[in-house]
């Protein structure tokens, strides 16, 4: 069944197209990996799936409800989606607990005690317990986006979405992170991941997709993706990115 | 250097100066901050709005206030807002408005456009990605706005927001052209009947000097003690 529907999805900035008629699908439990080069639309594609980029041309369902549809309720579709940022996007004048119960309790309308303590057992999940009091700007880079992490984990997301997790990451700290988004991968956990990490792509993902100039050139499972890509532009980005 | 001036005039008229005068100032200049600073977050946020409408009514109002001498401002009011209480009550005579309300409605009006200006700056410095992390959680745009942007808004633009504050504290001395008893009102007041005019107004102005001069510090401390942990 699929949780992400993308149907022909186009968008412009002025007279600029950066996405052209992206058509995929994310199933229930499927971890699904989006390459490319930089500038190719990878970005501005996974925002389109909660509604923060809008677009002008196709749709995109999400677990049934459409996102392009002025009457979808925006606000509390995107409760349900999990998403982290590159750059973390912690709420810098907040702790690490209220960072996590903020959403709980505002848009789910749980009690402080009862989101504080959910965020808590999210934060002993990312292994940030003892962090819990403190401000982001206090935590390196590894550990604001394992709490980024753990804060879209505590409204029960139905699905994850990752944009470029770990590239503004010193490379020492990529693996704390990816390790989490290994475990959730585990566990059955819908991803959509944009990422440059192939390794992680190789480990846990499904599927790859392939973006170049803002259309999805090539949607295959994992091992065809890397074993025989079949159009000439993935072969030229795998061979950029796996050589050194 | 100082002879034939009387100092004495000073402390004789301390209490009133003081009792009358500067209580309506101060009293004035928070009021006017308080709202002022409220509508003019306001306006800041109708200016950023993706609504054509909205941003180009503040931007105009924002505009036309900074485009008036604030002296014209406060005559306007002055005369307007009894005619304009009238007008929306549905009264045919214009309603008695005192001089505290009327200048109090002058400044929060015309400082607005003022904090408008610097909330908007303070809006537009916190980053997109901000925005849409709270977007992201499922945040509206008034839970965003409130307590994501801002918070932060308003905290990076705090010292700027005091510092016109001490502007306006200045400022308020003009409601003596209309014969209010502000501080420099009532200084002046006594400075006629007595004939003393140098002594009062050189009083008047150290007072002013100390009283912005040790906000200014103020401004300056609390602009390192309100510093996010771990922000640079």
């Amino acid at each position: 069944m699929a949780m992400i529907e993308m149907k022909g999805v186009s968008k412009w900035y002025g007279s600029f197209q950066v996405l052209t008629d992206c058509t995929t699908n994310v199933d229930k439990g499927e971890v699904v990996v989006v390459c490319g080069p930089s500038g190719s639309g990878k970005s501005t594609l996974i925002k389109c799936v909660n509604a923060l980029e809008p677009f002008q041309k196709g749709d995109v369902v999400v677990d049934g409800i459409s996102v392009g549809d002025p009457k979808t309720d925006l606000p509390k579709l995107r409760a349900r989606v999990g998403m982290v940022f590159q750059h973390f996007e912690l709420f810098p004048h907040m702790s690490v607990s209220n960072n996590l119960a903020l959403a709980q309790v505002k848009v789910l309308g749980r009690s402080k005690d009862e989101a504080t303590a959910r965020g808590m057992k999210y934060l002993e999940r990312v292994g940030l317990t003892e962090h819990a009091h403190k401000y982001p700007g206090q935590l390196s880079g590894g550990q604001q986006q394992r709490v980024a992490i753990a804060r879209a984990l505590s409204m029960d997301p139905i699905a994850m979405l990752f944009d470029e997790p770990t590239s503004a990451l010193d490379p020492e700290m990529i693996n704390e992170v990816l390790d989490v988004m290994v475990g959730l991968a585990q566990e059955g956990m819908t991803m959509m991941v944009v990422t440059h990490e192939m390794g992680f792509a190789r480990k846990v993902a499904n599927r790859v997709i392939f973006m170049d100039k803002g259309e999805i050139v090539e949607d295959a499972k994992k091992d065809d993706f890397f074993g025989k890509p079949r159009s000439e532009r993935a072969v030229q980005f795998l061979s950029k990115i796996l050589h050194h | 250097m100082f002879t034939g001036f009387d100092f004495d005039v000073i402390q004789r008229s301390a209490g009133y100066l003081f009792r009358e005068g500067m209580t309506f100032t101060v009293t004035l200049t928070v009021m006017a901050m308080t709202t002022g600073i409220v509508l003019g977050t306001l306006l800041a946020m109708m200016r950023l709005s993706s609504f054509r409408v909205l941003a180009m009514l503040a931007g105009g109002y924002v505009n036309l206030m900074r485009s008036i001498p604030l002296v014209l401002v406060i005559f306007w009011f002055y005369f307007l807002v009894p005619w304009m209480g009238g007008w929306l009550i549905g009264a045919t005579e214009p309603i008695q408005v005192g001089a505290f309300m009327s200048s109090f409605i002058t400044f929060t009006l015309f400082e607005a456009a003022y904090y408008c200006e610097i909330m908007r700056a303070g809006i537009q410095s916190i980053p997109r990605g901000q925005v849409w992390a709270g977007y992201a959680l499922g945040l509206n745009y008034w839970q965003s706005m409130g307590h994501v942007v801002l918070p932060q808004a308003f905290r990076n633009m705090l010292p700027i927001l005091l510092t016109q504050t001490i502007i306006l504290f200045q400022d308020t001395s003009l409601v003596y052209v209309l014969s209010i008893t502000d501080f420099l009102g009532a200084a002046s007041k006594v400075a006629q009947r007595d004939g003393r005019l140098v002594e009062m107004y050189l009083f008047v102005a150290v007072v002013y000097f100390i009283i912005s001069y040790f906000l200014s510090y103020l401004v300056k401390r609390l602009q390192a003690r309100i510093a996010v942990p771990g922000k640079l």
